[in-house]
């Protein structure tokens, strides 16, 4: 049946509190969840008031201040600071997204910051990934065709290029994948939101000449059809793509080649 | 504890190589719902009052009870498409999972079953 009691490590306790420095004039409390396996302890939540005048706009400023003046073993994941990574993507304020690109001022009262929802986590906000890029690996995201590769590029209809937009953005950051239910409750087999436009991206190539064998993959009940188009994808999505919409393609090309 | 790689795991059995029936059939029987609901409603709310012999001389006809007919296979068949899915989604306990979808998709093939019989007693009796 489906699980309603919370499995181990699930109950999260209070935790530390970091008052800011004194005659801090413009305060902001970050919630943080923290888990630290090696510790044996339950999950806890710290409390970080940070001034917000001596602080960049973003979220992630706001962590990586913390990470080097307050409390260095906070572990999470960034890199280019500038959203085109897929890095830092964590639950802000109840929403996927990433740290880098989220303003702080755009959240009313405390910053509450979780790890992405219902992956495992190897420590404080870093999901472990591993099952998802395997996924991503399944879709075999590559150019694939059996026609001789010709001596320049391989040419493309402005028109044909046309089609890869909104979907050549995506980061792969797991903001859809980790906000969708059936993700949630199917994870190991259906491919999620992210995966599911990663492997559309690649069916919509006028280039690619292995579009049969990419739709042969997907046709499943559990891979593709657990989509029930709830749409949470579409609505985290930091860079504004539908990854519902191109989900919907690939069903409709299912029906078509029928 | 496995030593099974990542993408083995993923890769798994296989992909089934089935679902757009599945898929399409619910879409379908959802479309076909519509109109048949709406007669159904309508000619329903035109017979308030009626008895029981006035509702037998209704589906006498052998139009009305094959549009009666046609709206007991869509809805018991859509149904059976949703309490599916439904299931699949939401029971990872594997017999537990085989065993309700016997059990559920049994009885509305049995009440969808009985529906038609009721439909053809009333025409045969009309």
């Amino acid at each position: 049946m489906a699980e309603f009691s919370l499995p181990a490590n699930s109950r999260i306790v209070g935790g530390n509190s970091y008052k800011a420095p004194a005659g801090a004039k413009n305060v902001k409390t970050f919630k943080i969840y923290r888990f630290d396996p090696d510790s044996g302890r339950t999950p806890r939540i710290d409390n970080f008031e940070i001034d917000l005048d001596d602080c960049g706009p973003m979220v992630l400023d706001a962590l990586i201040k913390i990470k080097n003046e307050v409390d260095a073993t906070l572990t999470f994941r960034r890199s280019c600071r500038e959203g085109v990574c897929g890095s830092c993507a964590f639950n802000i304020d109840g929403t996927n997204t990433l740290a880098c690109t989220k303003y702080i001022a755009e959240v009313k009262g405390d910053v509450k910051i979780y790890p992405l929802p219902h992956m495992p986590v190897v420590k404080d906000l870093v999901p472990d990934l591993t099952h998802a890029y395997a996924q991503h690996a399944s879709i075999e995201p590559w150019l694939k065709s059996a026609t001789p590769a010709p001596g320049r590029e391989r040419l493309q209809t402005p028109e044909d290029r046309a089609k890869l937009d909104g979907l050549w953005e995506c980061i792969l950051c797991f903001c859809c994948a980790t906000s969708c239910p059936s993700y949630w409750w199917n994870g190991e087999r259906y491919l999620g939101p992210a995966i599911l436009l990663q492997a559309y991206r690649w069916i919509a190539d006028t280039r690619d000449e292995a579009t049969g064998e990419r739709l042969d993959n997907l046709e499943d009940p559990f891979r593709l059809y657990r989509c029930h188009t709830i749409m949470n994808c579409t609505k985290t999505c930091p860079k504004h793509l539908n990854p519902a919409k191109a989900i919907a393609e690939i069903k409709k090309l299912m029906v078509a080649r029928r | 504890m496995s030593l099974k790689s990542p993408l083995g795991t993923v890769r798994g059995l296989g992909s089934a190589k089935e679902g757009v029936q599945h898929w399409w059939a619910q879409r379908v029987t959802a479309i076909a719902l519509i109109p048949l609901g709406l007669w159904f409603v309508i000619s329903v709310i035109a017979m308030a009052g009626a008895g029981h012999d006035d509702m037998a001389a209704w589906l006498s006809s052998p139009f009305s009870a094959g549009l009666a007919v046609l709206l007991i296979v869509a809805t018991f068949w859509h149904a059976m498409l949703g309490v599916q899915v439904a299931i699949e989604d939401y029971v990872h306990n594997e017999a537990m999972k085989i065993g309700l979808l016997l059990a559920i998709k049994g009885l509305l093939v049995l009440l969808g079953t009985a529906c038609v019989l009721s439909v053809i007693v009333l025409l045969l009796q009309g």
